[in-house]
């Protein structure tokens, strides 16, 4: 039997579930909920904002942090499918992942535009 | 001793006669500490010998009880009448073809295990006089919770996957590469990487976890196909380095 190349998206796949887990939910607390509430208005300014994510080390940990998740959710999306019986992995595959790979790239060049 | 009226609707296929399968109501007078496997044993000995069913050890050993007991698949010598009520639905296990009754074939689990090898494959083989392979306690706890598999299907009754993608080799088979791959006194692990690390093996589970819920022993074949998972991709990547793993 041919080994399997979905190898490297489920590394991808497994280190995004544990960053989405830990993190995201943070991350919607702080910048989604807390501003609504009043909390932490100046630390999310623009000018403060934009000299946080212009730093270097900012910017590869939001990297890591949003792309992993977009490749989190794309394998999940796939697997998804395949619990619903779409049995056309490949297009299914090419759909998703290139999703991610589009978001990694927009992502990358969102970061670097700061 | 209190005794109770349980109904027990039996699924029945006798190829040579039955069209489809159909249920059949039994009812059996049952003493509160019986298992539903006592009960069958009652239909088939007082009320109709025809009934066919695979059992053996009635002390969760042999693994051939294996059946869905109201919805759920169970060894029927570990589910106590006392925790159903008074009618209970016996089916044979899922995702498997019904040879009769509550008896399924099970040709293509037989298959997989095999192709697993699912036994010692050691380094070099020693003589008798040459002793025993010695062990430290550390290495046998290292994979003796997945020596316990009995081979009763249970898991492969309750996996999504297996009931999807019928080419999947299967978490009782899968844990039991795994249980051979963590011993120490084996080296066969690049020998059944082929088969474990193909589309067909660990890599069509979706971690569903059901196998390592109806599992009879905790052998918890999903937690082991997780971590066959994380060395096969690490396997992945060092095979494109040099002196890596041959793909």
């Amino acid at each position: 039997m041919a080994r399997s190349h979905k190898a490297p998206f489920w590394f991808l796949f497994a280190a995004g579930g544990t960053v989405v887990a830990f993190v995201l939910p943070v991350m919607v607390l702080v910048t989604g909920i807390a501003p609504t509430l009043g909390l932490f208005t100046e630390a999310l300014s623009y000018d403060a904002m934009s000299a946080f994510v212009g730093n270097w080390i900012v910017k590869i940990i939001l990297f890591g942090i949003l792309t992993l998740a977009l490749w989190h959710a794309a394998h999940r999306l796939r697997v998804v499918a395949h619990d619903f019986g779409i049995r056309a992995d490949a297009p299914v595959a090419g759909t998703v992942y290139g999703l991610a790979a589009l978001g990694t790239v927009l992502t990358a060049i969102a970061l670097l535009s700061v | 001793m209190t005794e109770r009226k349980i109904e027990l609707e039996v699924l029945r296929y006798r190829p040579e006669q039955d069209a489809e399968p159909w249920f059949q109501t039994y009812t059996v007078p049952c003493p509160e500490e019986w298992v539903v496997l006592d009960a069958l044993n009652y239909v088939k000995d007082e009320i109709d010998r025809t009934l066919s069913y695979r059992w053996s050890c009635h002390m969760f050993v042999c693994g051939s009880c294996g059946m869905v007991i109201d919805g759920e698949p169970k060894l029927a010598c570990k589910a106590f009448l006392r925790d159903y009520g008074d009618k209970i639905r016996v089916e044979p296990l899922a995702n498997f073809p019904i040879e009769r009754d509550l008896v399924i074939v099970m040709d293509d689990f037989m298959e997989k295990l095999e192709s697993v090898k699912p036994y010692l494959i050691p380094k070099e083989e020693k003589s008798l006089d040459e002793g025993s392979y010695l062990q430290t306690p550390a290495q046998l706890k290292a994979y003796k919770q997945y020596s316990m598999c009995i081979n009763c299907m249970l898991c492969y009754s309750a996996c999504p996957q297996y009931g999807l993608a019928p080419e999947f080799i299967g978490p009782a088979a899968l844990a039991l590469a795994h249980r051979y791959n963590m011993d120490s006194r084996d080296v066969g692990r690049k020998a059944r990487e082929d088969t474990v690390a193909s589309h067909e093996g660990i890599w069509e589970c979706s971690f569903v976890g059901a196998c390592s819920e109806v599992c009879p022993k905790s052998v918890d074949p999903a937690g082991a196909i997780q971590q066959v998972k994380f060395s096969s991709a690490i396997d992945y990547f060092t095979s494109w380095l040099p002196g890596g793993g041959s793909r």
